[in-house]
């Protein structure tokens, strides 16, 4: 089948808030050259249109952007990160790429289809959640990764996803990152403070190491994409699309800026 | 110059070549699918890959610059082995359905499977399958045997200049589409992705399934449907012509042939005229032997006064048959001799007056164009392909005075009021300081211009904004006439207009609308207006039963272009050369042996017995028409223009509709779809595989 972007049926147009963010965007492009904006203003639009980008949306950023319409469709259909449907308000995206696949990514999607009764590349009914497979999300060492949202979610089995996707139906906060309360990619049951010994030794070696440990821990983040680690600051248990950027799209952004 | 090896022989390039370009040059052929020479480089279909060495990897050669030095290997074990998996893979999910495939025989993956295919197939996997695809009436999609080539969509962007096509989606699930759902590609050069296409996904709607390109005569011709005079090559079986496909010629055409020239071929099968008519006493037209036409003639011109006798010449008509027309009307006293059937009425002394001095090809120099009542997408879209190339490549500032279109290039419109003319020649208008600081500044003047009322005095204010400007100069010609008819600068060239105190085209229509005309000539003329023609004993001699035909007193069956040998003049003034692909239908006969024969019934003293005599008289005559292929330099001689006045009026459109303009047209089913599916927007929707 031929991919091809729904319509929503609804008029699209970038709310001020956007309109001031894809306005800097294009400032970052020479002049003429503008065109080069659209996956900004592509991610812009998905957020605005709640998770997905509807065919209005792209004609209308191809307008604003003045590119051929067929242009600007190339590029919506070419990136998997723009959803070309709607998706639901928790877009759950397994990744099912061989490490995670071997670390237990059957119960993950077992368990998906077990709590809310779907399988990959769908959506709930009352549209709460929708399951998709990814390729991988860059995270194997805490494998097997489930991204929600704009959050990942690490160390998962069909225990501790089932625990997740139940408060998220309940409405409860969720806490991103390892379930296994493990630090980064440390191994389980380390922690700075019980280590603090072994920890200061290998610390006065390393002292041109800037100042504190945790500013040095992002260094060594689960998830190696530069934005992630805002996520738990910025929207710890949110489930709502109000993140900054999406570590996805974010690691395209920083690049941008 | 740098210099680098291939396959053990030194060569010499130009720096900024690709290693592919250098390939070619010293006879090394590298194979592709992706690369065209008239394309941007797109670099994905990896066939091209060559051993460089040094370099861990194959290169691919189509979009690597060659560097001094480079040593580069094409015909090594370990290109051969690079080559034969690209073929693999790209073999993968293309259909092995070369029997029922219409780029079978002229296929560009069918030959290199020939040469760097596997004998047998790995892979036994399903292959991918893709809907069909609405393209128009002119072009069949076939998407499953698509390679991604890319080279449609760049065609599209590129030269066309309608960015309707792209690749949506990624990796095997890549379509070639276009950006309305369903809708055709409105472009006039869209039959060319046929051309470029290397597989057979885009094949020609109109030839689907009608023969195999090994089973075609070939003949060299030359189009007719504009006055581009784009080099053809006329496929046909019997009497059948089958295709039409361009010619190269960088000068004139590139690659490219119009839509209306390459399909309007079916045309040529219905409406023909195939035996003399003459109209009896009762009104009627009915069936004549020759002779009888030839005498109902001679009985009709031996009583008429001369002055109320005239000749007009139509915009398909060969060199040769206009020239002994010429010849026979003068014998015969007859002054009211014109070609310029539209009524446009202008100073035509000088060649330089009438022709496209700049030179199509020498478009790519130009840097401001100022089109003044033309519409160069419709009337001559290869032209139009030169103009968007200039844009393309460096900018080219464009403006128009007339009637506005969608152009495939930004273009200007400065309003359609003639009058704006005077204010650029008096340097008040805004656009005089941009013809004045421009380096190569060119004039396109056009039909729309010409034939309104004051065409003359307009065509005099042209030159004068030409020479104020100086685009008249030594090492460039800036005053160019687009004319949309391919026979009028070969006709102009010759001579066939009004001799002193005839009457012109305007005249002799106005006075055959008041009954003061007593024999009108028409050789293949179809564009007049039908009330000039009910008073005045018409005789029409053509191809078509189109709509002079109807009007005529007797007809004289002649033959199409492909069926006739043929001098056609381009609006450079080029003189080429068609050759006969086919014979005419019936009793048709070339129209220059039916004048010939005609002179024999009213004493026109032509006593040519063939083709290369005439030709000869032609040339005695007409030196210039003896150097074939050449923009004649003759053309940079615009005199200066004197007398200017100020001019007014609203310009208006030539061409309603492009895809039908001439009795061939009109009569092509083809372009019928066209005008309904393009024009009138009116698609049928998608049936299965194929039609």
């Amino acid at each position: 089948m031929t991919v091809r972007p729904q319509k929503s049926g609804k008029a699209f147009s970038f709310s001020k808030e956007n309109e001031k963010k894809a306005k800097e965007f294009i400032s970052h492009y020479p002049k003429s050259k503008q065109a080069s904006a659209v996956i900004a203003l592509f991610e812009l639009a998905q957020r605005q249109s709640g998770g997905w980008l509807p065919e209005e949306a792209i004609v209308y950023v191809a307008q604003y952007l003045d590119m051929p319409l067929i242009r600007a469709t190339e590029v919506a259909t070419f990136y998997t990160m723009f959803n070309l449907k709607p998706v639901g308000e928790h877009f759950i995206q397994v990744c099912t790429t061989t490490p995670c696949w071997l670390r237990g990514t059957d119960a993950i999607m077992t368990t998906c289809q077990k709590e809310l009764g779907i399988g990959a590349g769908q959506t709930t009914k009352d549209k709460k959640f929708t399951v998709v497979e990814v390729e991988c999300l860059g995270a194997c060492v805490n494998a097997p990764v489930v991204q929600i949202n704009d959050d990942f979610y690490e160390d998962l089995d069909a225990k501790s996803f089932e625990e997740l996707l139940l408060a998220l139906k309940a409405g409860k906060p969720i806490k991103p990152g390892s379930a296994l309360a493990r630090q980064c990619s440390a191994p389980v049951g380390f922690s700075p403070q019980a280590n603090t010994v072994k920890v200061a030794v290998k610390k006065a070696e390393a002292t041109k190491k800037p100042d504190s440990p945790k500013a040095a821990a992002p260094k060594a983040q689960t998830t190696p994409r530069p934005k992630a680690k805002l996520a738990p600051k910025a929207s710890t248990g949110a489930t709502k699309l109000n993140g900054k950027s999406a570590p996805r799209t974010g690691q395209k952004k920083n690049k941008d800026v | 110059m740098p210099k680098m090896t291939i396959n053990g022989k030194e060569v010499e390039f130009e720096a900024g070549m690709t290693i592919l370009q250098v390939a070619e040059v010293s006879g090394v052929e590298i194979p592709v699918f992706c690369y065209h020479p008239k394309l941007n480089i797109a670099g994905n279909c990896r066939m091209c890959l060559v051993e460089v060495e040094k370099s861990p990897k194959p290169v691919a050669s189509c979009a690597m610059p060659a560097a001094e030095g480079m040593v580069v290997r094409t015909n090594s074990p370990y290109v051969e082995k690079a080559r034969k998996g690209v073929l693999e893979f790209l073999l993968i999910n293309h259909p092995l359905d070369c029997p029922i495939c219409d780029q079978g025989g002229e296929c560009d993956l069918q030959d290199l499977t020939l040469y760097y295919g596997p004998g047998v197939g790995k892979y036994k996997e399903n292959k991918r399958s893709v809907s069909e695809k609405y393209f128009g009436p002119l072009i069949k999609t076939w998407m499953t045997r698509c390679i991604h080539c890319t080279r449609c969509v760049r065609f599209a962007s590129e030269i066309a200049g309608t960015s309707e096509l792209g690749g949506v989606g990624r990796g095997e699930h890549t379509e070639i589409v276009t950006s309305a759902i369903e809708g055709a590609i409105a472009s006039e050069l869209s039959g060319n992705m046929i051309d470029i296409c290397p597989v057979g996904a885009l094949t020609s709607k109109p030839y689907a399934f009608r023969g195999r390109s090994w089973e075609l005569t070939k003949t060299d011709s030359i189009d007719v449907f504009d006055g581009v005079g784009a080099n053809i090559r006329v496929d046909s079986i019997g009497t059948e012509v089958m295709r039409i496909l361009p010619r190269q010629n960088d000068d004139v055409n590139e690659e490219w042939l119009a839509d209306k020239s390459r399909f309007a071929y079916d045309g040529l099968k219905s409406q023909r005229l195939d035996r003399p008519y003459v109209r009896n006493n009762k009104g009627k037209l009915v069936e004549a032997t020759w002779d009888q036409a030839f005498s109902a003639i001679a009985l009709k011109l031996k009583d008429a006064k001369k002055e109320r006798v005239a000749a007009l010449v139509g915009g398909m008509v060969e060199l040769e048959s206009a020239f002994v027309l010429k010849q026979l009307m003068l014998s015969l006293g007859v002054k009211n001799i014109d070609c310029r059937h539209d009524m446009s009425d202008y100073d035509v002394s000088k060649p330089g007056h009438y022709r496209f001095n700049t030179t199509i090809a020498g478009i790519e120099d130009a840097d401001v164009c100022l089109l003044i009542g033309t519409q160069p997408r419709f009337e001559a879209p290869l032209i139009n392909a030169r103009l968007r190339k200039r844009y393309f490549q460096n900018g080219l500032q464009a403006a128009l005075i007339g009637a506005s279109y969608e152009s495939t290039f930004p273009l200007e419109h400065l309003g359609d009021d003639a009058a704006i003319l005077n204010e650029i020649l008096s340097g008040k208008h805004s656009f005089a300081k941009i013809l004045k600081n421009a380096k190569a500044p060119m004039i396109i003047l056009g039909e729309g211009a010409l034939t309104s009322t004051n065409g003359s005095d307009i065509h005099t204010l042209a030159r004068a904004i030409a020479d104020t400007h100086k685009m008249i100069r030594k090492d460039w010609n800036g005053f160019n006439v687009l004319h949309t008819s391919a026979s009028r600068v070969g006709c102009l060239d010759i001579g066939f207009v009004p001799v002193k105190g005839g009457l012109g085209t305007r005249e002799i229509i106005q006075k055959s609308q008041k009954g003061l005309m007593d024999i009108l000539y028409l050789l293949s003329v179809d564009d007049i207006p039908p009330s000039a023609l009910e008073k005045p004993f018409v005789i029409y001699q053509g191809h078509h039963g189109d709509q002079s035909a109807a009007h005529a007193d007797v007809i004289l069956p002649g033959a199409a272009y492909t069926e006739k040998e043929g001098t056609y003049v381009n609006v450079e003034g080029r003189v080429q050369r068609a050759f006969k692909a086919i014979f005419p239908p019936g009793e048709a006969k070339e129209d220059w042996k039916i004048v010939r024969a005609l002179s024999d019934y009213v004493d026109g003293g032509l006593e040519y017995v063939n083709l290369d005599q005439l030709r000869h008289a032609m040339i005695a005559e007409f030196p210039h028409l003896k150097v074939l292929n050449v923009a004649t330099p003759e053309a940079i001689d615009a005199s200066k223009a004197t007398d200017q006045k100020d001019v007014k009026g609203k310009l208006k459109p030539t061409i309603a509709n492009y895809y039908m303009t001439d009795p061939i047209s009109r009569n092509s089913l083809t372009m019928a779809r066209c005008t309904q599916e393009i024009i009138e927007g009116k698609w049928p929707k998608l049936g299965l595989i194929g039609e």
